[in-house]
């Protein structure tokens, strides 16, 4: 196990972030500006949800870089930018984190398609390269690979996140299939362990696409496939529309309620992805301490 | 022959075998089929067949995708003939992923299904405002209007787009569906779209569902 990985886990489960890009949709990014764009041009409210995530006691934070690879940001007219945009985006998660916490650089999908020839291999690894020694470079503990719903694109990513040296996370979308238990590609966790075990991934785990009761299932075959520390980060459930505006109905605290379940299946580290805030963090770490006495 | 011919088209297409199905679809016209009943009895059966095994979980999307290829080698053969005979598109679909959402790759798929079925699309792209769906719709003048959206803050953005066209009087000369992962059937109820579609699939069949 990795120096670092090890250390976090020390003491048993370890917590980690929220949301980033709700979290900043609530300090005013506008509709279709680019949320990585923030980095450059409002540090100090990106600090601000970092700084919230380590208040509520997050022992990993992320940044926010999870569409800064050049396929993302040409839409935004700013393919120009990655090398900084993930500088400053390490910057400010590390600059808030102290030694309080560990900052794993965030590296989401490019949006296009391996599978049909939308991108090559060839263009996604060096897209990846360039964010992930980007990162390094800034100073990140490590990286992660995540939201990934093609195992293709989510090696191509690893092997280039894993090029730094640094510890690396390979998470993956498990939202589709007869079961909820496959990604949109049709990878099953066991073909994702094995493919991110071989790449030599540090940490492997699941985050977004489903609510916390359908990562159950999933953690237990992870944990069955592997013996990898798992990652956890389970959206609040699904979104609904209330009075012109999207809300995620799950709480904080009915979310924290299936945390002993989540521990019990195999989960290293838990958070929360989409419709998660800082009070999710604070109940999920109290259901923690909890299970640790 | 004919029949023999045909099933083995099918069975091309639903088994994504992309290399084949120009050939198969050859034996088609030379066993004397016309273009209407290779589209009619081979292909389009065909891409029901697939619509259904991925909306059961027994597909995923590069199945469908490479069963779509399979379906474009065969379909290009008839093309010509197609177009020069009677057969018309069974519908026109304008779609595009709305104001500030980027995302691509679910619109795509359901446009490719689209084509495949036998529909005329014309697809607006990413980031598209209110203002560019009405001016396209009065230009092309769609049967449907679709709209994609990945991310909950872009969600509302379809219901200001129907709200400018109800604004401008034209709400009721168009269908709209919605459709993206946050999307749901409660959502698009409370913003008054025809119609939402879970996946490509579903929303495939609920165009056609619309344009019967």
């Amino acid at each position: 196990m990795h120096p670092l990985i090890e250390k976090l886990l020390k003491n048993g489960v370890a917590v980690t972030d929220g949301s980033w890009g709700t979290q900043m949709q609530s300090r005013g990014l506008k509709l279709g500006e680019s949320p990585d764009s923030w980095n450059i041009n409002h540090p100090d409210l990106v600090a601000e949800v970092a700084q919230q995530y380590l208040n509520a006691g997050s022992q990993v934070i992320l940044t926010n870089t999870f569409s800064a690879n050049r396929f993302v940001l040409e839409k935004f007219g700013i393919a120009d930018q990655v090398e900084e945009i993930n500088r400053k985006g390490v910057e400010v998660s590390k600059k808030a984190a102290q030694d309080r916490a560990a900052v794993f650089a965030s590296i989401g999908p490019s949006g296009k398609l391996l599978v049909t020839n939308d991108v090559t291999e060839d263009a996604l690894f060096q897209a990846y390269e360039v964010q992930a020694k980007a990162q390094a470079a800034a100073g990140a503990d490590g990286i992660i690979i995540e939201t990934m719903m093609d195992l293709n694109e989510a090696k191509v990513a690893v092997s280039a996140a894993k090029q730094t040296g640094l510890p690396v996370i390979a998470c993956m979308v498990f939202d589709s299939g007869r079961d909820k238990d496959r990604t949109t590609m049709g990878n099953t966790t066991e073909e994702a362990v094995e493919a991110f075990t071989e790449l030599g991934a540090d940490v492997v785990g699941a985050n977004c696409g489903q609510g916390i009761e359908g990562f159950i299932p999933i953690c237990k075959r992870l944990r069955n496939a592997t013996v990898l520390p798992i990652w956890m980060k389970p959206n609040a459930g699904f979104p609904e529309f209330e009075d012109g505006a999207v809300v995620y109905k799950t709480t904080a605290k009915e979310f924290a309620g299936y945390v002993p379940e989540l521990i019990s299946a195999g989960a290293n580290f838990i958070g929360g992805c989409c419709g998660t805030d800082e009070n999710f963090i604070i109940e999920i770490k109290k259901a923690v301490e909890k299970i640790k006495k | 022959m004919s029949q023999q011919a045909i099933d083995s088209l099918k069975d091309a297409v639903v088994n994504m075998k992309f290399n084949d199905s120009p050939e198969l679809a050859e034996k088609c016209k030379s066993s004397g089929l016309s273009a209407v009943d290779i589209l009619n009895k081979a292909l389009l059966p065909a891409l029901d067949v697939v619509g259904k095994l991925f909306k059961d979980g027994d597909y995923f999307l590069p199945d469908v995708l490479m069963s779509v290829k399979a379906y474009e080698g065969a379909y290009k053969l008839i093309d010509d003939e197609l177009k020069a005979g009677s057969y018309k598109a069974r519908g026109k679909i304008l779609m595009g992923t709305v104001e500030g959402d980027i995302h691509e790759i679910g619109k795509n798929i359901l446009l490719a299904l689209c084509q495949g079925n036998g529909f005329e699309v014309e697809d607006l792209g990413i980031n598209v405002s209110p203002a560019t769906f009405l001016e396209k719709a009065k230009e092309i003048e769609p049967d449907i209007i679709g709209m994609s959206a990945l991310l909950t803050t872009t969600m509302p953005v379809m219901q200001k787009v129907i709200e400018l066209f109800a604004e401008n009087g034209l709400r009721d000369e168009y269908k709209f569906i919605v459709g993206g992962s946050p999307v749901n059937q409660k959502f698009a109820d409370q913003i008054g779209a025809d119609g939402y579609g879970e996946d490509a699939q579903s929303g495939i069949e609920l165009i056609k569902r619309i344009t019967e």
